[in-house]
Formats: C-alpha cells, structure tokens, sequence
C-alpha cells in the first residue's frame, strides 16, 4: 500500500494504462508538458513521448471529434476536459455522435473514448470552473458516466474506464484532488469492484445516505456526526452514475427505510430526483418517510465568497437526515 | 497558397476510356437510386426525411476512384452518393431509407446516417460539421500506425462557417495529418445562398489559407477532374504532405430536403447548371473518347435495371424487429439491464 493523493491515483492509473496497451492516447489542453492544470498527467508525456500523450489546441469540439476518429481506427483516446464548465463546447460530439456511433452501426464501431472531467466546486473557482454536469450525461443513452470519490478508487476506476468498450464520462472530484488514501499500486483491476457497482462505504442501519464524487467524504462526515445524536447512518458511494446500482441501492434501503440523496449539482431534475423516483417506486413499503434530496440550488454557480452556503455541508445533510425521522 | 495544377502534373493516373465509363455508370446508379427515393417518398414509402444527392454524383464518384479501398470516408446527411460510390448496394440503402430491417443500419440510421465501416464508409453525419474532427483522428490514426492511409471528409459550404470546420482545420494543419477536406458547394446553406452568410467568394478555399494549408477549386461536376483533384490530394497526404482543401463547385438537382420545392433559386441558374450535369459531361467526355453511343445507353440501362431491383427489394423487405432497438446500445450488445 502507498498513501497517495487522488491526483497522483488518478495519474498512476493513467500511467498504468498506457503501460499495458499502446492503443491508449492522452490528449488535452495542457496535459504534456504542463502535465494537466490539476497535474494529473504530470510526467507522462516525458515518459510515453508526444505521439502518446498530446497537447492539443484548446477546441475541446475538435478534441472529442478528433478521440472518435481515432476511437473509430482501434484507438484508446483518454481526453482531460480541463474544467467542468468546459465540457459544453463538446457536447455536440459527445451526445450527438460519441453516444450513438455504436447503436447506429449496428455494434460494428466501438467507441472506447474516455472524456476526464474535473467537476464540482469548493476551490474557489466561480461559475464554468465549478460545475456539476453530470445529468446532462447520465440522461443520455449510450454512455457510461461514473465518478470517484477517492484515491483508491480513483487508482482502479480510471484503468476500468479506459479498457472499457463503452464511452466513459468519468468525473474526477476536484476539490479531493488533495485528499490522501491508501492504494495498492501493484494491484491489478481484475479482482476490483466492477466500474458499474455501487459500494457500501459505510454501513449503517437507520438511513441511506445516497452520495457520489466529492460528496462521499462530507457525507462520510456527517455519518460520524450522527453518531452523536444516536443515528446510524449507511453511506453508499454510487460510482457509477449511469447504469445505477439500484441493487446495492435499494438492498440498502429497504435495510434502513429512509432515504436521503446528496448531490452538488441543482436539486431540480438532478440525479437525485431519478433515484428518489426509483426507490420509490422499488422500496414503497420499506419507507417509513419520502426519499429527501440534499444539493447545490437552481442558479448559475455563485462567487467564491457564496459557494459555502450552494454546497451542500454537515449541516444541510444531518438536516436532511433529522427530517427522515419526522414522518 | 492554392496549388496550381502545372506543380502537379502527372502525379494524378489519367483515367482511362474503360473506367471512365465505369464511373458514368456508377453515376447513373445514383442519379437512379436518388430519383428512385424521390418517388417512394412522393408514394409514402420513405417514412421521415430525404435530403438527396442528385446533382453532386461526380464528386462522390470521381473521389472514390481516386481513393484506395482502405482509406476512410466520411460524408454528411446527404451522404447516399458517397455511401454508394465506397460500395454500399442501392438496395441496402433504400431499404434504409424505407426503415426496413435490411438497411444499411437496420433502419437505425435512416436517410441521414448511412455508414458501412466495412467498406471505410464511416458514416453520414447530420449535425453539421461534426464529421470533420473526427476525419482528423481517423487520419492521425493511419499516421500513427504509418499505414498509408488517408482520411476525406465531404462537408457542404454551409459546413465552413462553424466551429468544428475550424477546429479541424487547425488541428489537421498542426499535425500535419494525412486528410482531405472535401467541400461539396452547392450554393446554398440549406435555403440560404451561402454568398449571403459568408464574407469570402469560396467558402472552403478561401479560409484554408489562414490554416497555412493548400487549396483547390474544382469543376464538381466533372468526374474526371474531380478524380484527378482528389488522386493529387491523396498523393500529397500519402506523403507526408499533410492536408488539401478542395472546393468543388457543384449544385443540387433537387431542394435542401423533402419538403423544399427549392423556389428561391434563380430559374436561370437551375437552367445553367443543369446543362452541365455531371452525367451529361461525363456522357460528353466518353462521346469525345469514341465510346459508341450504345456502349452509353447499355452502361445507363444496366443501372435502371439494378435500382428497379433495388427498390423492389427493398418494398419487400420486412420492417426492423422492434427488438432491435433495444441492442447494440453498449459493449455487451444490450441496453436492457439499464433502463
């Protein structure tokens, strides 16, 4: 085991991939010599050479056009999205043709793109650098979309999405970029969690708390908290955003019988109103109160002096949890 | 920058009387197949939209005799000319059009999306100028693997003026990547005269400068001239060159779509341009090179009787498994554990 901040997971993986097949191609704005804004490619480009690992110019449409090309003659292309909010230039590649290449051919062409996306909040970073636009993804069929939470997770899920045959929007949590784990780098991803599995990160037995990305670690948090007030408090890191675990999601509620989900991203029609939907619809007679739903509000991403009160903290999550109990 | 044709004399192969009068009869398969998809629409057999290629059957044709069966093509909506110059069969494509199980895609496609990777036809893009990104990575591919091969990408003038054209552009110089881009003007930006929205005279051309990259116009309705274009390009990219722009002037037969009547378009013009159908020039040319008349008339009735066949095949064809609609959503061939 090494103790690794999620940055370097992340860059140990990638490193890994391109170790075990010369099909795999880094490529994104800064990414070689620079080694990646958040530097989670630092290093590679001097170790794999310029024809592995590209700078390319900042058009992130032509970034993603040019991986499916690529993708479409056998290749592995790994794209970094500098920041969140910058994603949405190649929206038209990614749901529009990255999505659909495999279902309009009739499975004739795989599209093994990986598209890495820093997302969220809490650097201080205001609006397009701060975003959470998962559920643009997640409600387009065709791509897998998942998210780590931390370094281990990071280290394995990042060498998953890249050998996997299936487009992966992956989201890197940025604000945890810092945050150290514990990784067993010699471990092959063979015997890990499959991408699509959700995973238990902390049992519990009287609430759910449905949470992925940079918000496992506060929703971590505020289990231990609960503690305190005699609450046992089950934590599930969903990593996979679409397809849903809905078995590991609903075998814990119907353990505990109440349900809170937590997101950065708005509220409104995020992901959280499709789980709540869902585990109403599955766990209707194992609930002793509605699905509540914790996240960012429905405006632009505020200054850097407002995005305490947007982010969803200890307070609005045990908040969310005593309500549960009020039915 | 514009390359004159004199720096590149004898590096396109002459095309022969034979095979020139194989490329009219590939047109006329065309010319056939989309007039033939004009009258099963008109009949309520084509349930969703055309946007047909009748008018534009050199470049396709003249490009594809230029090409090498492992280069890559990719096309736009209107896209069934080059599907069938790279060898997909009138059938299949009618079929897709008519949302038939035997299309091309099994009717996942449609009109708009006819891709057969197996014949380096990959794809028909709808969303303009998505297609050209993508050209780059397929032709970055072929140099990375030093195969040879060269990527084209036919795009309309509408296409020049976003985005992704650009990007391109800029990307395929930078690397200087084995790639065509292949512009198919035909004056109108949908219903719009491209001259309207567009402040250079050639919209392709004339922004290929700005990417440090050469540049050619050429007579799109000359099959021989457009082979001989694309033959130059390729040669240049092959080796090593880097990316060509050409620019063929051409014209549609028919509306932007379906349910253009194509109105706003100067009867003279339509008049003028009509008379140089590019099945008429290449008749023409064959008629020059001694090729009898009869040789003319039994290559355009071998054509008819493909496409008559084609549409009757495609008539009978059954309609897609509505099963099919839920597979080849991912990897593992389903869609149906994720809903």
């Amino acid at each position: 085991m090494t103790t690794l901040t999620l940055s370097r997971a992340l860059n140990e993986g990638l490193r890994k991939a391109l170790e075990n097949d010369p099909k795999v191609l880094i490529m994104g704005e800064d990414v070689g010599k620079l080694g990646g804004v958040f530097r989670v490619t630092d290093g590679l480009m001097k170790d794999f050479g310029e024809n592995r690992v590209i700078d390319t110019p900042l058009a992130e449409s032509g970034i993603v056009g040019t991986a499916i090309g690529l993708a479409l003659r056998g290749y592995r292309p790994v794209c970094e999205i500098q920041f969140d909010g910058f994603v949405y230039p190649a929206v038209d590649q990614i749901v529009s043709q990255l999505a659909k290449m495999r279902y309009r051919s009739l499975g004739n062409v795989a599209l093994p793109v990986v598209i890495r996306i820093p997302c969220g909040g809490g650097i201080g970073a205001v609006e397009h650098h701060s975003e959470s636009p998962e559920v643009l993804f997640t409600h387009t069929a065709g791509l897998r979309v998942v998210a780590c939470a931390d370094a281990a997770d990071a280290f394995t899920m990042i060498q998953q999405s890249v050998s996997c045959d299936d487009p992966v929007i992956f989201f890197e949590p940025k604000r945890r970029y810092w945050d150290k784990g514990e990784v067993d780098t010699a471990a092959g991803v063979a015997d890990a969690l499959p991408l699509d599995r959700a995973r238990v990160a902390l049992e519990g037995a009287d609430v759910t708390l449905l949470c992925y990305g940079p918000l496992v670690r506060t929703c971590l948090e505020s289990a231990i908290a609960a503690r305190e007030d005699g609450r046992s408090v089950e934590v599930v890191d969903l990593r996979s955003l679409s397809p849903l675990d809905t078995e590991v999601i609903t075998a814990s509620v119907r353990k505990t019988g109440r349900c809170v989900v937590a997101h950065e991203a708005p509220v409104y029609a995020g992901l959280g109103a499709e789980i709540a939907a869902r585990v109403t619809e599955q766990c209707f007679y194992c609930l002793e109160a509605p699905v509540l739903r914790v996240g960012g509000f429905h405006t632009p991403y505020p200054p850097s002096r407002l995005e305490e009160h947007y982010l969803p903290d200890l307070d609005r999550i045990l908040d969310a949890v005593d309500r549960t109990f009020g039915y | 920058m514009t390359v004159r044709e004199e720096e590149n004399a004898g590096t396109a192969p002459a095309i022969g009387r034979d095979e020139l009068l194989t490329l009219y009869e590939q047109m006329e398969v065309i010319r056939r197949t989309e007039k033939a998809a004009h009258d099963l629409f008109l009949s309520g057999l084509v349930k969703g939209t055309t946007h047909l290629a009748a008018g534009h059957e050199a470049v396709a044709v003249g490009a594809s005799a230029a090409l090498q069966p492992g280069d890559y093509v990719f096309a736009t909506y209107r896209g069934h000319h080059h599907a069938i110059a790279r060898g997909a069969a009138p059938a299949e494509c009618l079929a897709e059009l008519m949302s038939k199980g035997t299309g091309l895609c099994k009717a996942k496609g449609g009109s708009m999306h006819l891709t057969k990777a197996s014949a380096g036809m990959l794809g028909s893009y709808a969303i303009v100028g998505a297609h050209l990104p993508m050209a780059v990575g397929a032709a970055w591919s072929a140099k990375l693997r030093d195969s040879g091969e060269v990527a084209v990408a036919f795009f309309g003038d509408g296409a020049t003026n976003i985005g992704a054209f650009h990007e391109a552009l800029n990307l395929a110089a930078i690397w200087s990547l084995p790639v065509l881009f292949v512009c198919e003007n035909n004056l109108y930006m949908e219903y719009t005269p491209i001259g309207a929205v567009t402040p250079v005279g050639r919209p392709a051309a004339d922004r290929a400068p700005a990417y440090g990259l050469p540049a050619e116009v050429v007579d799109g309705n000359d099959v021989v001239l457009v082979a001989e274009a694309v033959a130059r390009a390729a040669a240049r990219a092959r080796a090593g060159a880097g990316p060509t722009v050409l620019e063929t002037l051409t014209y549609r037969h028919f509306g932007h779509s379906r349910t253009d009547p194509a109105k706003y378009r100067p009867a003279e013009e339509l008049q003028q341009w009509l008379q140089r159908d590019p099945l008429n020039l290449a008749r023409q040319r064959l008629t020059s090179a001694g090729v009898p008349e009869a040789a003319l008339t039994a290559a355009a009735d071998r054509a008819a009787a493909v496409v008559a066949a084609a549409v009757e095949e495609a008539k009978a064809a059954p309609p897609p498994d509505p099963e099919d609609a839920f597979t080849d959503m991912w990897a593992d061939g389903g869609s149906a554990w994720r809903t």
